[in-house]
């Protein structure tokens, strides 16, 4: 916290409550903000990455090489106007959006991204984390009601399934984490795995991180899961009859959720700001940072565009079939397995 | 006035209204979403007291899962609420006494019984590492472990006979067979003939 913020607060009126709001105000914008341009730049970098493996070029005509066509599509999407249906339910058809963007933002209030920078540093972060995310899904049901258009409606039917179904593989591969660590506080987690490399839990939990990477990019809606907005059956999915910013926002809590995907696996798996090298290297670009998390983050989240453009689409079935018949029971023998191997075997150092 | 009564009065304020709005709006899914709206500004009640586990898992739970379930059924069944409103007023009087009933025992319980602020005064602020999480799980896993497994097995029970129900469909149901589907070999499928080219006349 700079000294002139500190100062400029003195010379308000002596309330303590005001003086803990308006830091942690400050603290959110400084979250948010990154946030905000990260959630710009992805869809670029998605367009410029799968462009150059189908061998095309991607968006170069705004600003060099492109650079500015974010900043175009924003523009374009605040100022077409939104349009709401006849006979759509005004209300919920602007509250959806905002619903789906919400829990998107706030979970960020809890992600550590070093040991000491972390907004709110609670003791239940993990299952903070799970809670909030999981209120998501009305965004998505609520629109596709609110429409009042078929598609729309069998879409969000699709579409709140698929996340209800994955989040439960998704919370059980948590289980394995939080057991190794004995700590439900992401910071926490984070430092149980300090140590260099060979301590990140990606190594004796690597089924669960599969489950969890695999389920975070079904619980995203991302290809090859992207069955609630396959273009080729239900036009665009739970927001057809959206337009300008109410389709923009819903753009946006996609992608911030993958963003969130991507720092929770490297949080939980992949030692969150800790450096490969251990904390030993004399080198400050080489230990512990913020750097490591943002690095970490950005390679997982190349792997989210790098499955659009190589798998084609599940089928729905089969999607279905692998959250409840492949991950559930994966994770739920993993967790028994753990359980055996850490208290009654002499291999139980191997998961601390 | 503390930050912590304002912000009590505020929520609880938001609680009461949704919890009137879910029994008199008319649009069913919009008295589900009070009813969500009613949940969690309960479980943020619930964290001001300092139960954290409890409220997140209040979340969790019934925001999360129970009440995605309640409103896709509400949202796919054509609710007539004209018709479940019909006879309200034959059935007024009796909730209205039940409701008065209610609301005296409360107050009796409350004004003259053992919680009392007397008798019963506010509990201390926990220390800022105390985790009621861990408490919980300790409590849970050795006090209590076997009325906890009671429930997790009457649990398992009532959802194994719900899957059980819903698999009476017809014997000669086509099905996928995945195993079968990947053991498929080229061989099985496709036959490559070898023939000569044949002159068209």
């Amino acid at each position: 916290m700079p000294e002139w913020i500190l100062y400029l607060l003195d010379f308000l009126p002596d309330w303590d409550w005001l003086h803990v709001l308006l830091i942690a105000l400050i603290k959110v914008v400084a979250i948010f903000i990154p946030l905000v341009v990260a959630v710009a730049y992805l869809p670029y970098a998605e367009r410029k990455i799968i462009g150059y493996m189908q061998i095309r070029i991607g968006p170069n005509r705004v600003g060099p090489r492109g650079w500015l066509q974010p900043i175009a599509d924003a523009l374009k999407l605040i100022l077409k106007e939104i349009i709401v249906p006849t006979k759509s339910n005004k209300y919920l058809f602007i509250l959806a959006p905002i619903l789906a963007m919400g829990p998107a933002i706030a979970v960020w209030s809890v992600i550590p991204f070093t040991d000491t920078l972390v907004l709110a540093d609670i003791n239940a972060g993990l299952l903070f984390v799970l809670a909030v995310s999981s209120i998501g899904v009305y965004g998505i049901i609520i629109a596709g009601w609110a429409s009042n258009s078929k598609y729309a409606f069998l879409s969000a039917m699709r579409a709140s399934a698929q996340i209800v179904s994955y989040e439960l593989a998704m919370g059980f591969a948590l289980v394995t984490v939080l057991m190794a660590a004995g700590s439900l506080n992401l910071r926490e987690i984070v430092l149980a795995q300090s140590g260099g490399l060979t301590n990140w839990y990606l190594w004796p939990l690597f089924p669960m991180f599969m489950v969890y990477f695999i389920s975070g990019v079904a619980e995203t809606n991302r290809a090859p899961f992207d069955v609630a907005e396959g273009e080729s059956e239900i036009v665009a999915g739970f927001h057809v009859e959206y337009s300008g910013m109410t389709f923009a926002v819903f753009f946006l809590a996609e992608y911030a959720n993958m963003i969130l995907i991507a720092t929770l696996t490297s949080l939980m798996f992949l030692g969150g700001w800790m450096s490969p090298f251990g904390a030993a290297s004399d080198i400050i670009i080489l230990g512990d940072g913020i750097h490591w998390l943002l690095l970490k983050t950005s390679f997982l989240l190349f792997f989210f565009l790098w499955f659009r453009a190589t798998f084609p689409r599940y089928r729905y079935d089969q999607i279905m079939r692998l959250g409840w018949k492949v991950f559930l029971p994966l994770t739920i023998f993993w967790i028994v397995f753990m359980g055996v191997m850490m208290f009654l075997t002499p291999w139980g150092y191997l998961f601390h | 006035m503390t930050f912590e009564q304002l912000v009590f009065y505020f929520l609880a304020s938001v609680a009461v209204i949704a919890a009137g709005l879910v029994i008199t709006v008319r649009n069913p899914v919009r008295a589900a979403l009070f009813l969500i709206l009613t949940f969690f500004t309960v479980a943020v009640i619930w964290l001001l007291l300092e139960a954290e586990f409890l409220a997140i898992v209040l979340v969790l739970v019934y925001v999360g899962a129970v009440m995605v379930l309640f409103l896709f059924v509400v949202m796919m069944l054509d609710i007539d609420t004209d018709q479940l409103r019909e006879g309200f007023a034959e059935y007024l009087p009796i909730g209205a006494t039940v409701a008065v009933i209610i609301l005296l025992q409360l107050v009796i319980v409350f004004s003259f019984g053992p919680f009392d602020l007397e008798q019963m005064p506010a509990p201390a602020a926990a220390a800022v590492d105390y985790s009621n999480t861990h408490q919980l799980g300790l409590l849970l896993y050795t006090y209590y472990v076997y009325p906890f497994e009671l429930a997790a097995v009457l649990l398992l029970l009532a959802m194994v006979a719900a899957i059980a129900l819903s698999l009476r469909g017809r014997l000669s149901a086509k099905r996928q067979r995945p195993d079968a589907q990947v053991r498929v070999r080229k061989e099985d499928r496709l036959r490559i003939v070898k023939m000569n080219a044949e002159k068209q006349d």
